[in-house]
C-alpha cells in the first residue's frame, strides 16, 4: 500500500460537561437552552474587580484525563492570560496554559490507540491545556459577514474546557475521525464529558498534503463534519499541486451550510498573544500521591472493557471494540446480559448488526431510543425458544428501539408468534403446493424450487412459519408426490 | 528605541486609537520611559527565577458548588447597547 | 457635645455613640455640613450620596441603637471609600471618563464587611485615573486640592481619601495601595495610611490596575483609627484566590498588648532611601523623629541595600504590564462609555478606548504592552520579575536582622498642582520610597512626621516584615505619640 503523504493533526476543545460549575465561578454550568445571560455571575463577566477562582473539580477531571490519555502530568499547574480582543471574550484576555516563560500545559505527550480497518494505530498526544471557554456571538442576520451588528450571550463564558492537542500522525480523514470517536468513547467512560450535548466536542484540524505547507480548519463542529472538512480539503489541495499552484500556509473555515473551506476573510494579524503568569491564581501543587488516588477512583477505560468482553464474554476483538465505542451501547450490553443467559455473542450480534445498524441508519440520538436492555434480552429468549424467527425479530426490532414497547407485547398485538405445529404448516404447504403446481413438479428435480416453495410459505404466514420445520415438512409433501402418495 | 511604526503596531494590540498630537507627544514620552525601563539592564540576573506571586499560597480551590448567578436584568444594567436579552456589539466585519 | 464630631477620631464617634451621647442623625448631619462647607474647595468626593439617603440610613440606625440592637465595631460610622472599590448601586468610576457612569451590581468584599459592622459609606472618593498616578491630578472629574494648601495636590493615587479625611470630611477611609498610592497621600495630608501584607485584605471587587501589587488599605487621623478599621477589612476571602488564610491578631488590642515590648525591636534606616532625590528638609524632618527614637533608647541602625537603585524601574514594568491585561476589558460592550462611531469592532474598541481613557493611562498601557510583546518580553516583563526576586531576597536578609525599616514617604513635600504632570518621569519618581513594599509584598504605613517651615505636612514609613502589622502599628502608634501629631484637620 503506497504511504499517505498526508499529515494530519487536530486540536480538540473539549468541555467538562459533568461539572456542575464553570472553571473560575460557582455559576451553574448548565447553561443550554437558558435565556441569554441569566449564566452570568461578575467573575464570568469580567466585571470590573471580580477574581478568578479554581474548580478543584476540573483539576481532578483535567488528572484523569491526562491519565487515560497516557500523559505525564504537570507536578505545578500554573495559568496564564492570553491576550487578544473579541466581543465574546468579556476580559479581553483567555485564561488558559502556556508552555514557556516557565509555564506549563497540565500535562505532557501521550497517545491513543485507534483502529481503522482492521489496522491499529498509535496517535500521539503534544499536550493537553485547561482553560475558559469564551461567549456565545449571535449574528442576527445569521451571516458573519452581512450582521450589521453581533448580539452576545455570556452564558458559555467561563466554561471549562479541555484543549487535547495531538502530533500530526493521522494520515487520513477517517484516521481523524477514528480518533475523535476514541476520544469520545474514553470521556464518556470517564464520565466528564457528555459529548452528545451540542457544541461539547469542538475541533480546528492541521493539515499538510505532500510535505507542503500547513493549513489549519477552524469552526469545525462535530467529529462527523472533521472527516468531511478534511476531504474536502485534501482535494482541494491536491488538485492545486497537481496545477502547479503552491499551497499556502493560512487559515480557513469550514462552511458548513456549503460544504467547504474558505479562507477566513479576517486577516489573520501576526497574533501576539503576549502570555504572562496570572497572578491572580497560586500555582497549583499536585502530588504522585494525589495522582495514585485519582488514578485508584478512575472508571474502567474502553481498551480495558474490550479486552475484558473478551476474556469475560469470549467475544472477538472486533466486537468488543464495536460495543466500547460508545459508552451507552457497551453499557446497555452489560444490562442485558443480565437479563439472558445465552451466548454472549448472540447479543452482541443483535446490537452490533441489527440495532445499531438501525439505529445508525434513522440517524437516531442515544437519548431517544426508548428500548431497555431487558426488551433486547427478552428479544433473544424468544428467538432461542423458536417463539419467533430472526426475520420476525428483524421485523420488530424497530417499534421496540422507538416505541420500547416489550417483545411480547409486540408479538402478542401483531400476532406474530412463530408457527411451529406440524399440522398447520402442513396445512399450508398444502396449500402453497396447490396454487404453485408447477413449481411443485419443478421442485422434484431443482433444489431452487424447493426453496421457492418455502419462500412461498413463509410469505403465506407473513414469516411466522418455523423455517426448519416448513423445509422439513416441503420436502416430506415433496416424497408423497414423487411417491404417488400425494396427487396435485 | 521606539519607532513611530513599533508604536502604532503598540497602539494597535492595545486597541487604542491615539490622535496626531497625541502620536508625536507619546513618541517622545514613551522614549524617556524606554530609557528608563532600561536601567534594568545593569542587574545581573542569571541563575534567578522570576516571581509572580509574593503570597507563598498553593492549591487555592473552589467546591463544585452551583451559586445563584446574576439576574438577567442586573446583567444587562449597565450594557451601553442591549436587545432581548443580549448585549449589543459592534459588527465583527 | 461641645466639639463637633467632625473633629473626632473614630474611635470616639464610635464610643460615643455607643454610650448613647451622640445620635447618628446628629454624627452624620455635622459631617454634611462640613463637607457642604469644604467640598467645593477640595473636591475629595466623585459621588456623594444623598443627604435624604443617608439621613434615612442614620435614622434606622439610630433606631436599631434604641433597641439595643446595634452590632458593630462601627455602627453609626460614616466612612469614605475610594472609587475604585466596587459599591453595589453607588456608581464606581476609577477617577475615568470609561467608568463615568457604571453602576456595579456587587459589593466588594471589603464593603461588605463594612457594611456588617454597620458603617455608613458617605460616598466615594476622587483619584488618579485608575489608580495610576502620585497626585491624583489624572482624574476625569479634575483634581482634588490638599487641604493644608489648596494650591497644592494631596498626593496619589489616594488623595481624595487623604483629603476628605484632612478636611474632615470624613473619620475614616479605604484607599488602594500598588506603589504608595495610600501612604503618598498620607503623607502629604498628615494622616496616617496602611498598605497591609499582599494578601491580608481581600482584592475582591478592587478595580485592578497591577493584580501582583496592590492591596486595599484603611486611612485615618490617628494610628488607633486605622487598626481599627484594618480589624474589619482583613478576614480571608473565598472570593479572593490571593487571599491568606492565616489568622488575623486583634490589631488593636495588639497594640497595647505589644506596647512594652517595644525596646526589644531594632530598627534600621535605609541608606540608599535618604539619598538622591531627596530633598533636605525631608531629610531633616524624617531624621529629627529618628533622632528621638534613639534618645528613647532604641537601636537603630544604617543599612545599605544596593539594589533599591532598581526598585522603581521594576515596579513601572511590572506594573505597566499588568495595567496593560488588567484594562483590556473596558471595550464599551458590557459597561461604561462607548464612542459613538459606527464601524467594525476593532474599530469601535480602539475609538472608545482611545476617547475614554486618559493620557497617562494610555501611556502606561502601551509600555505595558511593549513589555509583555513578543521580542520584549524576556528582556522587559521577565527580567523585571526576576529583578523581583533579588529584591525580595534583600529585604529577607534585612528583616533577619531588623525589624523595622525606616525612610521618608515621599522624597518632597506636597508639591503644587501642574508641577510635575506634565513630565511622566517626574510624577514616577514620588514613587522611590514607597515601590518597594509592594514590590516584595510587606506592609508599610505612613504617618505623619512633622512639617516643613512652609507649613506642609511630611510623613515618615515605616516597613515590617510580612504579617507584622501589629508590630508596625505599635511602632507607629508610639511614634505618633513621640510626636503628636495625631487627628489633624486642616482648617480649609
Amino acid at each position: 500500500m503506497e504511504k499517505s503523504d498526508v499529515k494530519i493533526g487536530l486540536e480538540v476543545h473539549v468541555q467538562l460537561t459533568a461539572l456542575k460549575t464553570k472553571l473560575f465561578c460557582s455559576c451553574p454550568s448548565d447553561y443550554r437552552g437558558k435565556p441569554p445571560n441569566t449564566h452570568v455571575c461578575p467573575v464570568c463577566l469580567g466585571l470590573p474587580g471580580a477574581l478568578p477562582v479554581v474548580n478543584k473539580k476540573a483539576i481532578d477531571y483535567a488528572i484523569m484525563v491526562a491519565l487515560a490519555l497516557n500523559s505525564k502530568i504537570n507536578e505545578k499547574i500554573i495559568f496564564f492570560r492570553k491576550h487578544y480582543f473579541y466581543p465574546d471574550l468579556p476580559k479581553n484576555f483567555q485564561i488558559t496554559q502556556y508552555d514557556k516563560a516557565g509555564g506549563a500545559p497540565i500535562a505532557l505527550g501521550g497517545f491513543l490507540k485507534i483502529n481503522v480497518n482492521g489496522k491499529e494505530k498509535i496517535i500521539r498526544i503534544r499536550r493537553i491545556n485547561i482553560e475558559e471557554d469564551p461567549g456565545k456571538l449571535v449574528y442576527p442576520t445569521g451571516s458573519i459577514i452581512t450582521s450589521p451588528y453581533t448580539l452576545v450571550d455570556y452564558n458559555r463564558s467561563g466554561i471549562a474546557l479541555l484543549e487535547i492537542v495531538t502530533e500530526p500522525d493521522m494520515t487520513s480523514p477517517a484516521e481523524a475521525r477514528a480518533f475523535l470517536n476514541k476520544l469520545r468513547s474514553i470521556l464518556e467512560h470517564l464520565g466528564v464529558c457528555n459529548c452528545e450535548l451540542e457544541g461539547s466536542m469542538r475541533a480546528d484540524a492541521n493539515i499538510s498534503v505532500a510535505g507542503g505547507s500547513r493549513v489549519e480548519i477552524k469552526n469545525i463542529g462535530s467529529p462527523k463534519d472533521v472527516e468531511k472538512a478534511l476531504a474536502y480539503e485534501i482535494v482541494r489541495q491536491k488538485q492545486a499541486i497537481s496545477k502547479g499552484v503552491t499551497v499556502k500556509s493560512e487559515t480557513r473555515h469550514w462552511d458548513d451550510l456549503r460544504k467547504v473551506t474558505v479562507p477566513l476573510r479576517v486577516k489573520e494579524e501576526e497574533q501576539d498573544y503576549r502570555y504572562f503568569p496570572e497572578a491572580d491564581i497560586p500555582p497549583i501543587v499536585v502530588t504522585r500521591d494525589y495522582i495514585e488516588k485519582i488514578r485508584k477512583s478512575m472508571p474502567e477505560l474502553p481498551d480495558v472493557r474490550a479486552k475484558r468482553f473478551v476474556k469475560e464474554y469470549g467475544l472477538t476483538e472486533y466486537e468488543a471494540q464495536v460495543l466500547v465505542m460508545s459508552k451507552w451501547l457497551a453499557d446497555f450490553f452489560e444490562e442485558a446480559l443480565k437479563y439472558y443467559s445465552g451466548k454472549p455473542r448472540k447479543l452482541a450480534n443483535i446490537l452490533i448488526n441489527d440495532f445499531l445498524r438501525w439505529i445508525h441508519e434513522k440517524e437516531l440520538e442515544p437519548n431517544s431510543i426508548k428500548a431497555k436492555p431487558q426488551h433486547i434480552a427478552e428479544l433473544l429468549k424468544l428467538l432461542d425458544e423458536k417463539v419467533i424467527s430472526i426475520k420476525i425479530l428483524k421485523n420488530i426490532l424497530p417499534e421496540i428501539i422507538v416505541q420500547g414497547k416489550s417483545p411480547r407485547k409486540i408479538i402478542l398485538e401483531r400476532n406474530l408468534v412463530r408457527i411451529s405445529d406440524r399440522e398447520t404448516i402442513k396445512k399450508i404447504v398444502l396449500e402453497v403446493f396447490m396454487e404453485h403446481k408447477k413449481s411443485v413438479h419443478d421442485a422434484l428435480v431443482n433444489e431452487k424450487a424447493v426453496h421457492y416453495l418455502i419462500g412461498q410459505v413463509m410469505r403465506k404466514t407473513k414469516g411466522k412459519a418455523d423455517p426448519e420445520l416448513t423445509h422439513e415438512i416441503v420436502l416430506e409433501m415433496l416424497e408423497k408426490v414423487r411417491k404417488g402418495e400425494l396427487k396435485i | 528605541m521606539i519607532t513611530e511604526e513599533l508604536m502604532d503596531h503598540l497602539a494597535w494590540l492595545a486597541r487604542i486609537k491615539l490622535t496626531e498630537d497625541e502620536k508625536r507627544e507619546f513618541l517622545r514620552d514613551l522614549n524617556r520611559v524606554l530609557e528608563f525601563f532600561n536601567e534594568i539592564d545593569k542587574v545581573n540576573v542569571e541563575g534567578v527565577e522570576p516571581t509572580t506571586h509574593t503570597a507563598l499560597l498553593t492549591n487555592v480551590l473552589r467546591d463544585d458548588v452551583p451559586r445563584k448567578p446574576l439576574p438577567q436584568a442586573e446583567v444587562l444594567y449597565n450594557a451601553p447597547e442591549k436587545e432581548n436579552g443580549y448585549f449589543k456589539a459592534p459588527k465583527i466585519l | 457635645m461641645s466639639v463637633k464630631a467632625y473633629r473626632l477620631e473614630a474611635l470616639e464617634i464610635v464610643r460615643n455613640i455607643k454610650e448613647g451621647n451622640l445620635s447618628i442623625t446628629d454624627v452624620i448631619e455635622e459631617f454634611l455640613e462640613r463637607i457642604e462647607r469644604v467640598e467645593k474647595k477640595i473636591n475629595a468626593f466623585i459621588t456623594l450620596r444623598s443627604k435624604d439617603e443617608l439621613l434615612q440610613e442614620a435614622k434606622i440606625k439610630d433606631r436599631l441603637l434604641k433597641e439595643g440592637k446595634a452590632r458593630g465595631l462601627l455602627f453609626g460610622l460614616p466612612i469614605a471609600i475610594k472609587d475604585n472599590i466596587s459599591t453595589r448601586n453607588l456608581r464606581t468610576t476609577c477617577g475615568s471618563k470609561i467608568l463615568y457612569n457604571y453602576i456595579p451590581p456587587y459589593d466588594a468584599t471589603v464593603v461588605k464587611l463594612l457594611k456588617e459592622e454597620g458603617a455608613i459609606i458617605l460616598g466615594k472618593t476622587n483619584m488618579d485615573e485608575f489608580a495610576m498616578g502620585s497626585s491624583t491630578e489624572t482624574s476625569f472629574f479634575g483634581p482634588t486640592r490638599n487641604p493644608w494648601d489648596l494650591e497644592r495636590v494631596p498626593g496619589g493615587s489616594s488623595g481624595g481619601s487623604a483629603a476628605a479625611l484632612a478636611s474632615g470630611e470624613a473619620p475614616l477611609a479605604l484607599g488602594s495601595d500598588t506603589g504608595g498610592s495610600v501612604r503618598a497621600p498620607a503623607s502629604f495630608t498628615a494622616t496616617v495610611g496602611l498598605k497591609p501584607t499582599y494578601g491580608l485584605v481581600s482584592r475582591y471587587g478592587l478595580i485592578a490596575y497591577a493584580n501582583s501589587l496592590e492591596q486595599i488599605g484603611p486611612m485615618g487621623r490617628t494610628v488607633r483609627d486605622v487598626a481599627l478599621l484594618l480589624n474589619v477589612i482583613s478576614k480571608h476571602d473565598p472570593y479572593d484566590g490571593t487571599s491568606l488564610k492565616v489568622k488575623r491578631p486583634d490589631y488593636l488590642e495588639s497594640i497595647s498588648k505589644l506596647y512594652n515590648l517595644h525596646r526589644k525591636v531594632k530598627i534600621a534606616v535605609v541608606k540608599e532611601m535618604f539619598e538622591e532625590g531627596v530633598s533636605r528638609e525631608v531629610v531633616a524632618i524624617v531624621g529629627s523623629v529618628v533622632n528621638k527614637l534613639v534618645d528613647e533608647g532604641f537601636i537603630v541602625d544604617e543599612i545599605s541595600i544596593p539594589i533599591i537603585k532598581y526598585a522603581l524601574p521594576t515596579y513601572y514594568i511590572i506594573a505597566m504590564s499588568e495595567a496593560s491585561s488588567n484594562l483590556a476589558r473596558y471595550d464599551g460592550v458590557r459597561y461604561g462609555f462607548r464612542a459613538n462611531v459606527y464601524g467594525d469592532w476593532n474599530e469601535v474598541f480602539s475609538e472608545t478606548r482611545g476617547n475614554g481613557f486618559g493620557k497617562e493611562v494610555k501611556r502606561r498601557i502601551i509600555m505595558g504592552t511593549f513589555a509583555l510583546s513578543a521580542g520584549y518580553f524576556d528582556q522587559y516583563y521577565l527580567k523585571a520579575l526576576k529583578v523581583r526576586t533579588l529584591i525580595i531576597r534583600e529585604f529577607k536578609k534585612a528583616f533577619e536582622k531588623y525589624s523595622i525599616l525606616i525612610s521618608p514617604t515621599m522624597p518632597t513635600p506636597p508639591f503644587k498642582l501642574g508641577e510635575k504632570i506634565a513630565d511622566p518621569l517626574a510624577m514616577y519618581m514620588s514613587d522611590i520610597e514607597t515601590v518597594t513594599a509592594n514590590i516584595v509584598g510587606i506592609p508599610a504605613i505612613s504617618i505623619p512626621a512633622g512639617f516643613t517651615k512652609g507649613k506642609l505636612p511630611v510623613g515618615i514609613q515605616l516597613m515590617a516584615n510580612y504579617l507584622k502589622e501589629d508590630l508596625l502599628l505599635t511602632m507607629a502608634a508610639f511614634i505618633e505619640e513621640l510626636t503628636g501629631l495625631r487627628n489633624l484637620i486642616a482648617e480649609v
